[in-house]
């Protein structure tokens, strides 16, 4: 009996070499180890034909084989499995160097990705964003704006007409007088939008966009506009950015001004992009001229207010170092992939 | 505008440099453009006295020895002909830069630089320079034109710099002026802002003058068009001799850009220029009558200007006349029949306001600008009126080309040319600027430009001069001192005194920024086109007479015909956009962009139109097609928590077969599908373009729709696959509509599969789909799906003749 269950151990051990993949393993294991057919299933099955004083040490030897066996079979089969996984992954060797399947994405118009961080800054501040419309009336374009009937900012030359009375706006500030005469102070309201004026060449586009702020409130001043805009550029352009105003002239605020910032590629030393001045104009400001006030019904007495616009174009030019203002709007999208922050 | 520096210094001592005065002048508020020195490309250009000149033989060069006083003494091979020993000519020592000029002598080419030379074997050591060569015109220096050397002076001394002599170490100032400042149109104007920052004395120019006993006996003036010329000044001049003017103001009209003509007319340029006022002198000869009418155009009159030019005139235009006819184009150009020659013996000089735009409306109307048109466009004050003519005058008599008489009439409309009192508080004028400036700073600005201050306690009283007509209130002179007390100042601060306000995005706002990252998202780009399109834009798109889209609000004065009507679509933008990507070789992409489209409810407008905000994708290359657009489409209806239906329709400019109408709750709220075949071809490109437009403000509606959440079903879903034949033409949404309505527990109903081949009837297809019950209250019992499934079946068949494929 013993040279049996020796058999069948040597036939395991001889068998076991051969094996090369878990299918085999498989059946090879199923051969002994199966409870009907398998040939140690079969020993378990004599037990009925060994005499009664032998069987306690024949059941021993047997289960001792089987518990062997399945031992066998168990690191077998996990060596088997490691090198089939080795050779899985081999198989699915791939050159990592080869192009990506690219999900792509788009952006949005760099004047809008311009917009959103303008609008992110003064949103902080307390400001709303207010929409007007792109076609406004003579009255809230020039004349509430004081803008007088022989001003020649009201020419034909500079402005769209759409009749006598309508136009295209030429300013976002048309926004300021129908927020004005909608609420009461305080106000603080952001106005971006398209704006248009009768102009075509490289650094003139007919349609452009500006963003308007307006403040109005008691005791604004001069100095709350250079405050404000000094948080804006350190915003915007880095801290330590500052800003320098002076004297200009706009017929809806007085005093009005220009506003540069310190040249945010040399902090102000003067460089080829500053022109050697050290300072980049930016925007134009004021405080609200105190007809503008009136005319919208709010005491002037009581209140005054600040206003700047500024060019949204101008500024993302500036930032990507686009030097013609159509590129903006043809859509080319290798231009428009390239503008992305 | 130009200003030369050494007419500047005619009214204030400035002793800063050129580059100083420019920082003080953008200090105050007016920027120098540019700033040039007028000799710039000139350097090392001394006097040079010719000692001995031989003629060279057989050559036209002559030999001289030229003594450059302290630079030496060379030998200069000269070519001119009117080159002699004696003479003073300038010599370009070896080393310095003059101007090349071309075979003809006159033509500038470039710059040089001298360099030692050797004509026909003779060394030469320098150039002895024509007028040409340094950038000299005649009316700068008399002889400078001439076709060989420059004459100098006999006093000029050998080896001094020849650039003092021929006023080539002048500098010429470009200053912006803001609109506001028309007073600062003038020479005088500038030298008034630069002796105010300099804190300098301005000297007036001379403005006395006598009168003779000679009168022009009733001779009058009228003025008709009272409203367009609230000033009007004529003064009677005899004994004229016209010729040319001196140097120095032929010298300065050419520093401002002015060609010098005779004395008189010279002095009403220059007048124009020094004082800013518009003058105009008539020869009496040819003033008939006796007198000068101001009044608006007959309809259909005519007139020549003094260029020789004729323009029909109607009442908007203003004329000068005498008695019998027009004479001039008001503040625009003189008559040509009244002109100043050579034989004028009298003139009437004019000098008079009119309303700044209706010359402005003359001037675009008649396509007709002038230095006097331009300049009264900015706006004439009638203090600087009444000035230029005693300065006028006064000029007649310093150049001795004419006699003042005693006839002057003026009339006007009681304007008074005295300075305006105004009383303002101090504290607010601080309050404006957010800073206490000192009083003695108030009082000294306001003095230095003019106002005559006094202060009293809070109230500061200021005599505005009558040419400062923008000064109105406190904030006017809120301006005035801090632009004068430096900007510098200002103490940055942020609104310690507002009130705290809620910032950010409203509801729309927010929910079309979404969209558009969404759509980001899905791989498009952002678009911004011209609000504006082109009349042919909609023909490209083929679209009929009666369309809406052709009631298009016109531009009354658009730049081009291409940009002259406002759009009422975004899809031949977005067409152009993909062509232009095509045609540059960008053979894929998605675009979108959201922009106004403008429905007029009448032409021309008489109420503001509807602006409607809509959202246009255009998709194109190889791998797009109606269903990559369509499920652009379904992100935009998940973007804004809505559903889409969609239905064939037909658009002109569209695939006939390809193309759907968006409807959402049953609205129809845009379309999408492939840009029709014969339209791309026309556009010159090859591919597919496929192009869809949502209205936006429609879909605004129900932005503030409130997300609730739907609790998961407790009981388990069930699906079941489905595979029907029907007719070729049943659609997809028809099918799914009838199971949608044929049971209350269907979820979702997806098509997975179509099929159409030998396994049915050549005229069926079959769709297959797969659809998800889901229970309510409780759980399904074993039958009642199929029960469902039978019922749905049985609707397909008796509505659609729709069969369960076997």
């Amino acid at each position: 009996m013993n040279e049996a269950l020796e058999a069948i151990k040597q036939s395991i051990l001889e068998g076991e070499k051969k094996l090369t993949d878990s299918k085999s393993v498989y059946e090879f294991k199923k051969s002994f180890l199966d409870s009907k057919n398998g040939k140690i299933g079969q020993l378990m099955k004599e037990m009925k034909n060994i005499p009664k004083e032998d069987r306690a040490a024949y059941g021993k030897g047997v289960n001792e084989l089987k518990e062997w066996a399945t031992n066998v079979f168990a690191s077998v089969e996990e060596k088997i499995k490691a090198k089939e996984l080795e050779l899985r992954y081999k198989a699915e060797k791939i050159d990592v160097t080869m192009p990506a399947k690219e999900i792509h994405t788009g952006n949005l118009h760099p004047i809008t990705q311009m917009r959103n961080q303008l609008i992110d800054v003064f949103s902080s501040m307390g400001f709303e964003v207010y929409e007007g419309a792109e076609i406004e009336n003579d009255y809230y374009n020039f004349t509430a704006l004081n803008t007088p009937k022989d001003h020649p900012a009201r020419d034909m030359q500079d402005t769209f007409y759409l009749s006598p009375e309508f136009l295209l706006r030429t300013q976002t500030s048309a926004g300021q007088i129908h927020v004005m005469e909608d609420r009461k102070p305080p106000i603080k309201i952001i106005s971006p939008g398209k704006v248009f004026r009768s102009d075509d060449d490289a650094t003139h586009s007919p349609m452009f966009t500006q963003m308007e702020g307006l403040v109005v409130d008691e005791n604004i001043t001069l100095c709350d506009l250079q405050g404000m805009l000094d948080v804006f550029v350190q915003k915007i352009y880095g801290e330590g950015t500052v800003t320098r105003l002076r004297p200009s002239y706009f017929p809806f605020t007085e005093p009005s001004v220009e506003v540069d910032c310190s040249c945010f590629e040399c902090g102000g030393k003067g460089c080829k992009f500053c022109k050697g001045t050290g300072w980049i104009e930016i925007l134009g400001a004021g405080i609200v001229n105190k007809k503008v006030l009136e005319n919208c019904g709010i005491d002037s007495e009581k209140y005054s207010g600040l206003a700047f616009g500024i060019g949204i174009e101008r500024t993302a030019m500036l930032k990507y170092g686009i030097n013609n203002i159509k590129l903006l709007f043809e859509s080319d999208l290798r231009v428009l992939k390239q503008l992305d922050d | 505008m130009l200003v030369p520096l050494s007419w500047l210094k005619d009214y204030v001592d400035i002793d800063i440099t050129p580059h100083e005065l420019e920082e003080k002048l953008f200090s105050c508020g007016f920027e120098v453009e540019e700033l040039t020195e007028v000799g710039k490309d000139i350097s090392n250009v001394v006097v040079g006295l010719v000692k001995e000149c031989e003629s060279i033989p057989d050559t036209h060069l002559s030999l001289c020895k030229v003594d450059a006083g302290e630079h030496g003494e060379f030998q200069v091979c000269c070519g001119a002909d009117n080159v002699k020993a004696g003479g003073k000519y300038p010599l370009a020592l070896v080393g310095a830069s003059v101007y090349a000029t071309a075979r003809d002598h006159k033509t500038v080419e470039g710059v040089m630089t001298i360099k030692k030379g050797k004509l026909r074997g003779y060394e030469s050591f320098g150039m002895l320079c024509s007028g040409v060569e340094l950038g000299v015109t005649e009316n700068m220096y008399p002889g400078a034109e001439y076709n060989g050397l420059l004459v100098l002076p006999d006093d000029a001394e050998a080896g001094t710099d020849v650039k003092p002599i021929l006023g080539l170490d002048d500098w010429i100032f470009d200053i912006a002026i803001t609109a506001n400042r028309p007073d600062c149109q003038s020479i005088l104007g500038i030298a008034r802002e630069v002796a105010a920052v300099l804190n300098k004395e301005l000297k007036m120019p001379a403005l006395d003058y006598t009168m003779t006993d000679v009168k022009k006996d009733g001779f009058k003036v009228t003025v008709e068009a009272k409203d367009l010329c609230p000033r009007y000044i004529a003064h009677y001049v005899h004994d004229v001799k016209i010729g040319e003017s001196p140097l120095w103001m032929k010298r300065r009209l050419a520093l401002v850009g002015m060609d010098a003509i005779s004395n008189v007319v010279d002095i009403t340029n220059y007048v124009l220029k020094e004082i800013g006022q518009p003058m105009h002198a008539f020869d009496c000869e040819y003033l008939e009558g006796n007198e000068i009418n101001v009044r608006r155009a007959d309809d259909g009159e005519k007139i020549v200007t003094l260029d020789g030019q004729e323009y029909e005139l109607n009442s908007n235009n203003l004329v000068i006349c005498d008695g019998v006819k027009s004479v001039a184009l008001a503040g625009v150009m003189g008559g040509l029949n009244s002109e100043i020659r050579e034989t004028t013996v009298s003139v009437m000089f004019e000098s008079a306001k009119f309303a700044r735009d209706n010359i402005r409306k003359t001037a675009r109307a008649l396509g007709k600008r002038s230095d006097a048109s331009a300049r009264y466009e900015k706006g004439v004050d009638e203090y600087s009126t009444v000035m230029a003519m005693k300065r006028a005058l006064h000029l007649i008599e310093e150049l001795g080309c004419g006699k003042v008489s005693a006839t002057e009439v003026e009339v006007n409309t009681g304007n008074s040319i005295e300075p305006k009192e105004m009383k303002v508080s101090i504290k607010k004028v601080n309050g404006v600027l957010g800073i206490e400036v000192p009083e003695d700073d108030i009082k000294r600005i306001m003095e230095s430009l003019e106002f005559a201050p006094e202060i009293n306690g809070d109230e500061l009283t200021i005599h505005v001069p009558a040419y400062r007509e923008d000064m109105e209130s406190y904030p006017d002179v809120a301006e005035e001192v801090i632009r004068m007390y430096g900007y510098d100042h200002v103490v940055p601060t942020f609104m310690p005194a507002a009130k705290v306000t809620m910032g950010g995005l409203n509801l729309k706002q927010k929910k079309e920024l979404k969209l558009k990252n969404a759509l980001c998202g899905v791989g498009a780009y952002e678009c911004i086109h011209y609000s504006f399109f082109s009349p042919s834009d909609l023909d490209m798109l083929k679209l009929p007479e009666d369309a809406k889209e052709r009631h298009a609000i016109r531009i009354m004065n658009p730049i081009n015909e291409e940009l002259s009507l406002m759009r009422t679509t975004l899809a031949a933008s977005m067409i152009h956009a993909m062509e232009r990507n095509m045609k540059k070789g960008n053979m894929e992409g998605r675009l979108f962009e959201v922009g106004n489209i403008f429905v007029a409810k009448d032409l021309p407008l008489t109420e503001y139109p509807d602006e409607r905000e809509t959202l246009c994708v255009g998709v194109f290359g190889a791998d797009e097609d109606f269903f990559t657009l369509k499920g652009i489409a379904q992100t935009v209806a998940q973007t804004l928590c809505l559903e889409f239906e969609y239905e064939p329709c037909e658009k002109s400019f569209l695939h006939p077969y390809q193309t759907a109408v968006i409807k959402c709750e049953g609205a129809e709220i845009g379309y999408l599908g492939k840009v029709a075949y014969d339209i791309v071809s026309e556009l010159g490109v090859r591919g597919s373009m496929y192009v869809m437009e949502i209205d936006l403000k429609y879909l605004s509606q129900w932005y503030n729709r409130k997300t609730m959440y739907t609790p998961l079903p407790k009981y388990s879903e069930e699906k079941r696959d489905l595979a029907l034949v029907m007719d070729k033409d049943v659609t997809c949404g028809q099918i799914e509509d009838i199971i949608k309505k044929s049971c209350n527990y269907v979820k979702s109903i997806t098509l997975f599969d179509i099929y159409e081949g030998e396994q049915i009837p050549a005229d069926k297809k079959s769709m297959a789909f797969t659809i998800e019950f889901c229970p309510k209250e409780e759980a399904f019992e074993a039958e009642s799906v199929d029960r469902f499934v039978n019922k749905i079946l049985k609707n397909l068949k008796r509505q659609m003749d729709v069969d369960l494929r076997s």
